[in-house]
């Protein structure tokens, strides 16, 4: 990171990230939903890696490197649903 | 001779250059990031399954638990900038600038583990255990107190890892680059929080 970087830029981050936390909370009591919340969280996520972890100042073939690696390992996580799906269709459970 | 030298000066063809152009320590810092998101991940995961599967799954968090996690939320975004501000003052070697942005993000960090150690507290009187659970599936305590512990030890051990950081770059031990690379942590932590909100707090309010 440089030594010169902009406190005004951080600052502005730092409000960008807490008005999106005001903002899930306002959707949880008025139209709740996971889809929504995850991408309010990604772009909060988004935000802390590419400005407070100053990835975006890293070579991109660091951001190459580490990005693809950890969603592919989220995406492949996914496969879990069909399974609890199954469980939900089978209440209450078969003997 | 240091990685410095023998990869800037004196020792050029001895070794290698370094990955990605960083310090070792800090691409480090990365793996370790990349791979402890996976295990948040796979937390977050197997909590959404049981949540899913379970007919009986409880919409506790009243509003006063969601004033209590707003508060902690603004407490560990504000460690973050707080940590931001440290590591621009150890670059541009502010040296007393660095420690006290940093011990204050210590502070901070100890008043979001009281602050959650205080709502665990609640729960636990209320006769929420790890298997136990008073509003429906049992499972939901395991589930609780399992990510939202992690993240506390997460919490406790960066606290705990930035006052060592900070004392040895203090008696000169360390140096910018380690400020800079325990910052990434504290981020990360961070980071993670604004998943957990969500998922364990926000998708369970009482209507």
């Amino acid at each position: 990171m440089s030594a010169e970087g902009s406190l005004k830029t951080d600052l502005m981050v730092y409000a960008g990230i807490l008005v999106f936390a005001g903002v899930q909370i306002f959707v949880a009591y008025h139209s709740p939903g996971v889809i929504r919340m995850l991408v309010i969280a990604a772009i909060q996520a988004f935000l802390a890696v590419m400005f407070f972890m100053h990835l975006r100042d890293e070579k991109s073939t660091l951001r190459l490197a580490l990005i693809p690696a950890t969603l592919f390992v989220l995406v492949m996580l996914n496969m879990v649903w069909a399974d609890s799906f199954r469980l939900i269709s089978m209440k209450p459970f078969a003997k | 001779m240091s990685d410095a030298n023998l990869t800037m000066g004196h020792g050029a063809g001895v070794m290698e250059e370094r990955p990605f152009a960083i310090p070792s320590k800090k691409l480090v810092m990365w793996l370790f990031i990349i791979s402890d998101a996976c295990t948040f991940g796979a937390m977050l995961f197997a909590y959404g399954y049981v949540r899913n599967a379970a007919p009986d799954w409880p919409h506790h968090f009243e509003a006063s638990s969601i004033i209590n996690v707003a508060i902690m939320t603004f407490i560990l975004v504000s460690s973050s900038l707080t940590m931001l501000i440290a590591t621009r003052a150890a670059k541009a070697s502010d040296k007393s600038k660095a420690l006290r942005f940093t011990f204050i993000t210590v502070v901070l960090g100890l008043i979001f583990a009281a602050l959650h150690l205080r709502e665990w507290s609640s729960m636990i009187h209320q006769g929420v255990r790890l298997f136990q659970n008073p509003w429906g599936a049992p499972l939901f305590g395991a589930s609780f107190f399992g990510i939202t512990g992690l993240h506390l030890a997460h919490v406790i051990s960066g606290a705990i890892a930035l006052t060592v950081v900070a004392l040895g770059y203090k008696r000169g031990r360390y140096n910018s680059d380690d400020i800079e690379v325990w910052s990434l942590y504290w981020h990360f932590v961070d980071l993670v929080w604004m998943f957990v909100v969500p998922m364990i707090y926000l998708l369970n309010v009482a209507q």
